[in-house]
């Protein structure tokens, strides 16, 4: 496939805005090609769209359709063509999340949060996820046999335990959620801070979070830990998030990448003593972020109206249904984690909402460094992917901010910059945000980029990123990235002009980690202990079999990769 | 040959510590599960009711014809039907059930599964409050209270009770039984009630009354209530509101005896606003106790499939879901379905007369191992291997907890989901001639 003539940004190879044409071979970008041309002139051409931190599968998707009928109403479209029936605007149904990620460029999506022991529901429905490369992140923040590993100051069981748990989960990285916090949950208390011992295994989150660390560098996993803070969704909580951050500054990478990588920051960005004096502290979040460069964050964007949130972080979600006299479903799961799902619905006129809206685009607009903040609204907690579209306009046009800020509330002046900030994204920094950064955050090589070699996922919008101002005319900038021209995928056009024309079976990236057999001989020890008294099923039944994984990519990792 | 950790495709228990023994013969010997299980493991080999080759019914009587006349004259039947029914999928595993979705969209049929006449108004419940749970794991480890509520588990899911309940022993929880309190709410004094601390018996159809009472209680507004409530003195269920609140892990289970008594979803609604409220003061989970092996995987297949968990409509191309309206029952009872097919059920013999009457009077294709009272009403029978015993395959389990069911002999039957596929492809080819 040739692509020709458009107008490409490919910033992670330092490519911004030339007119160039980009050949795919064999799946992958190649130096020259045959076959179809793609007449791209007057078009922007970027690679396909990589979401780091989406709730696209499992167990808690499934609690949310089940106790949203109302929300798979809203999304309802019949079969047609190659598409299977669709619903969901929130919690849409698998095959649906294939298609809209598609028909917006994207071809890679990262599902946040899988348990080690429902993870075979995870892969279910991620194989049920037409089109898309997809890997998940594995929960090990409330884990009974990571907290004691802690406790032992055991590095190296530590990390034999987090590569047995990627390779039983069929996971690609190790996902962290209120440490410590899911198993207070299991009697109902939670963690405070930090310091807070964990009741019953004297171990902090803040042991946690660091030894998970050393123990994801030790085995030199592609991606680094992955971190929903402690308290977060709670006013003044931004001490908590620097506080945390500051903890991991002595951690150094094994691979070319941040040691920590912090989600939906906008949650974690909390100033004030309770909702009454809520406020952004998104700057002071910026401004660490300007003098660090540990670390890297995903925004977290809120967007008014519906949404269906769904964490780990059970006692959140208790507090959420609390507060919003909302349906509550939770989901604790034996030694290993909790969680919960709640909906919701943010409004333009509450005070609260509309400060959240704000610190979301006031982390990725006063962050200097684009390739520190990724573009994402925690789908479907901050709100549904499709509306990222909607996110990018704002992002790049100062015009449509204030637009949008004349509906909201005065008090936000007062409680926000979002007001006195004229900064206006280019598109290379939305490139960067939507495509090299999260890739690069991944340690997905392939991905992210237009280079030889990379894989053949490319995104073209009808847009001609020379004429068009996205300053003045965002409506322009939100229509070209909510349809793209053409989404192809490993070479072949999946969508062209919102219809899907391909429905290709995506691949599903796990974390194969090797540790040295001594290791994982004394972690078995203590494991088989475990499941003869504590797990209700058996320990050979508890590993993701390959059936679940039609297209797995086991990326390398572990004690050797590390030497 | 001995198989270790097979998982029982009985109830919704899916224990997964059974050991199977197996010669050229079959199997021969089951080990762990319980009288239940062990007889659903045994009973695959001839004699046990299998139906041995497929059939079409010709001048009333059931006809032995091969496979390919039976998938094609399935496809012709469901293809000329303008509401097709396609119901039952308890008893077989989550593979066959996308495959269902797939026949359902291929065809414009209603998709339903046996939770309709089961735990259907808990889901209808669950979609108005939301359902506080916890895998079965975290009541072993933790929990210190049980409440048994219109289920029978010492009877119905007999291994319950040892393995994940009232006897079973965890982390926070050594003692087993002896550090627990477990009390039974039901209509009648059931084995499960005599082996409680605290068994109390309600009158039928004042589920809703007296959870409704326990919930006033609980916010503090027991002066509002009477002397009596619905036959039982204000003071046990005061004292019962005070276990409950003292619990440092409380866990109710309810059955039929809760979802299908007068007020059915409300009763739900009303159960699980209790265990919501309960978390105000303790730690409190509940769980419906989910009957066969894989109901649970139905609900959570079409889900994720189509969006919704059961009664799911295709006929108009895109998935209508409206219980009370497009549950198999429901388009029985209107004469509105005009061919239905039946998989791993057995509607003949748990529908209302009325209902089964219905079926009667329509083409009704039958996928199953076994002959039963529905093989009497269909018109269409093919048989299949017994999915969790002869078809390795996913099922969920009564807490949403997946576990992969083994194969531990194998079988000349082809498996529901190639059946299934076949249909289908029979079907397309029909294509539009219909």
């Amino acid at each position: 496939m040739i692509i020709k003539g458009g107008v490409v940004y490919d910033p992670a190879n330092g490519v911004l805005g030339e007119e160039m044409d980009i050949c795919i071979d064999g799946g992958v970008v190649a130096e020259a090609g045959g076959g179809p041309t793609i007449d791209a002139r007057g078009m922007l051409v970027l690679p396909g769209g990589v979401d780091a931190h989406s709730h696209i599968a499992g167990p808690k998707l499934n609690a949310g359709r089940i106790m949203r009928p109302d929300d798979g109403r809203i999304g309802t479209e019949p079969l047609r063509g190659l598409c299977r029936p669709c619903t969901g605007y929130t919690v849409p149904n698998s095959p649906a999340i294939g298609y809209r990620y598609a028909r917006m460029g994207y071809t890679t999506v990262f599902e946040a949060a899988t348990p080690i022991i429902e993870s075979r529901h995870t892969h279910e429905e991620l194989e049920a996820i037409p089109i898309l490369d997809k890997g998940a992140l594995t929960l090990f923040g409330s884990n009974w046999t990571v907290m004691e590993c802690v406790g032992e100051k055991d590095l190296p069981k530590l990390s034999a335990y987090v590569a047995w748990g990627l390779r039983a989960s069929r996971g690609y990285g190790v996902k962290i959620v209120n440490p410590g916090g899911g198993e207070a949950w299991g009697f109902g208390s939670n963690v405070k801070g930090l310091h807070d011992p964990v009741p019953e295994f004297n171990v902090t989150p803040a042991e946690i979070i660091h030894e998970l660390a050393r123990a994801n560098e030790r085995l030199c996993l592609p991606h680094s830990i992955h971190l929903h803070f402690n308290n977060l969704g709670k006013p003044g909580n931004y001490t908590t998030a620097i506080e945390t951050l500051d903890l991991l500054k002595d951690i150094v990478p094994s691979r070319d990448r941040q040691a920590v990588h912090v989600t939906h920051m906008q949650f974690s960005a909390y100033g004030g003593t309770g909702w009454r004096d809520f406020e952004s502290k998104a700057p002071e979040i910026a401004d660490y972020y300007n003098k660090n460069d540990h670390a890297t964050m995903d925004m977290g964007q809120i967007i008014f109206g519906s949404a269906t949130t769904m964490t780990a972080d059970g006692p959140l979600e208790y507090a959420n249904a609390r507060l919003l006299h909302q349906k509550w479903s939770n989901h604790d799961i034996e030694l290993e984690e909790s969680s919960g799902v709640v909906p919701l619905v943010y409004i333009r006129g509450s005070p609260v909402n509309a400060v959240q809206w704000a610190i979301g685009l006031e982390l990725a607009l006063l962050t200097e460094d684009p390739w520190k903040v990724l573009l994402t609204t925690d789908n479907p907690n901050g709100g549904p992917f499709v509306k990222y579209p909607g996110v990018i306009a704002l992002l790049m046009s100062h015009k449509r901010r204030e637009e949008e800020m004349a509906k909201l509330p005065e008090m936000l002046s007062k409680r926000s910059v979002i007001g006195s900030i004229d900064r206006e994204l280019g598109w290379a920094e939305i490139a960067v945000m939507t495509r090299a950064a999260p890739a690069r955050v991944l340690g997905l090589k392939e991905k992210g980029h237009l280079g030889v070699g990379a894989d053949g996922d490319v995104s073209i919008y009808e847009i001609d990123p020379r004429e068009v101002d996205p300053g003045s005319d965002p409506a322009l900038v939100e229509r070209a990235f909510t349809q793209a021209k053409y989404t192809i995928k490993a070479g072949e056009v999946v969508s062209r002009d919102g219809e899907i024309v391909g429905i290709p079976q995506g691949r599903t990236f796990w974390t194969d980690a090797s540790v040295p057999e001594e290791d994982m001989a004394r972690l078995m020890t203590s494991l088989k202990e475990k499941f003869e008294k504590y797990y209700s099923i058996q320990m050979s039944n508890y590993m993701v079999q390959e059936a679940y994984l039609s297209r797995p990519v086991a990326v390398r990792a572990g004690v050797e990769v590390a030497q | 040959m001995i198989h270790e950790d097979v998982i029982c495709s009985f109830c919704g228990c899916l224990c997964d510590d059974i050991r199977v023994e197996t010669n050229d013969e079959g199997i021969v010997k089951v080990k762990g599960a319980c009288r239940l299980g062990s007889s659903k493991i045994l009973g695959h080999g001839p004699g046990h009711g299998r139906i041995s080759k497929p059939m079409i019914r010709q001048d009333g009587e059931l006809v032995e014809v091969g496979y390919q006349e039976a998938y094609d004259r399935a496809a012709s039947i469901l293809k000329a039907a303008k509401r097709p029914l396609l119901y039952g999928w308890a008893s077989t595993v989550c593979e066959a059930h996308e495959e269902g979705v797939l026949l359902a969209e291929e065809i414009g049929a209603v998709i339903d599964s046996t939770a309709t006449v089961c735990h259907g108004p808990s889901v209808i419940g669950v979609e108005e409050k939301g359902l506080a749970g916890a895998t079965l794991g975290q009541v072993k480890n933790r929990a210190d209270l049980i409440l048994f509520w219109g289920c029978n588990p010492a009877e119905a899911h007999p291994r319950h009770m040892r393995r994940y309940s009232s006897n079973s022993t965890g982390r926070f929880t050594p003692e087993g039984r002896k550090g627990r309190t477990v009390v039974v709410i039901d209509v009648r004094e059931t084995r499960t009630a005599r082996l409680a601390d605290r068994f109390i018996r309600i009158d039928p159809g004042t589920d809703y009354q007296v959870i409704s009472a326990l919930r006033l209680i609980l916010a503090g507004k027991a002066e509002i209530l009477g002397d009596e409530v619905c036959g039982l003195p204000k003071g046990m269920l005061v004292d019962l509101v005070d276990i409950l609140k003292k619990a440092r892990f409380g866990a109710i289970f309810f059955g039929l005896g809760l979802t299908h008594s007068r007020g059915r979803y409300k009763n739900i609604d009303c159960a699980l606003s209790l265990t919501a409220e309960l978390n105000a003061h303790t730690k409190f989970m509940i769980m419906p106790m989910r009957g066969h092996y894989n109901v649970a995987g139905i609900g959570q297949v079409m889900a994720w499939e189509g969006g919704y968990p059961m009664s799911v409509d295709y006929s108009r191309g895109a998935p209508y879901f409206n219980p009370g309206e497009t549950a198999a029952c429901d388009l029985l009872a209107r004469r509105e379905a005009d061919a239905a097919l039946i998989i791993a059920s057995d509607p003949a013999s748990n529908f209302p007369r009325s209902i089964v009457e219905a079926l009667a009077e329509i083409p009704v294709i039958q996928i199953d191992p076994y002959e039963n009272p529905t093989t009497l009403l269909a018109d269409v029978v093919i048989p299949c291997a017994i999915a969790g015993v002869e078809v390795e395959g996913t099922a969920y389990r009564m807490d949403g907890l997946p576990l992969r069911m083994r194969k531990v002999i194998e079988s000349d039957y082809p498996s529901d989901e190639e059946i299934l596929k076949e249909i289908r492809e029979s079907a397309r080819r029909l294509g539009d001639d219909h």
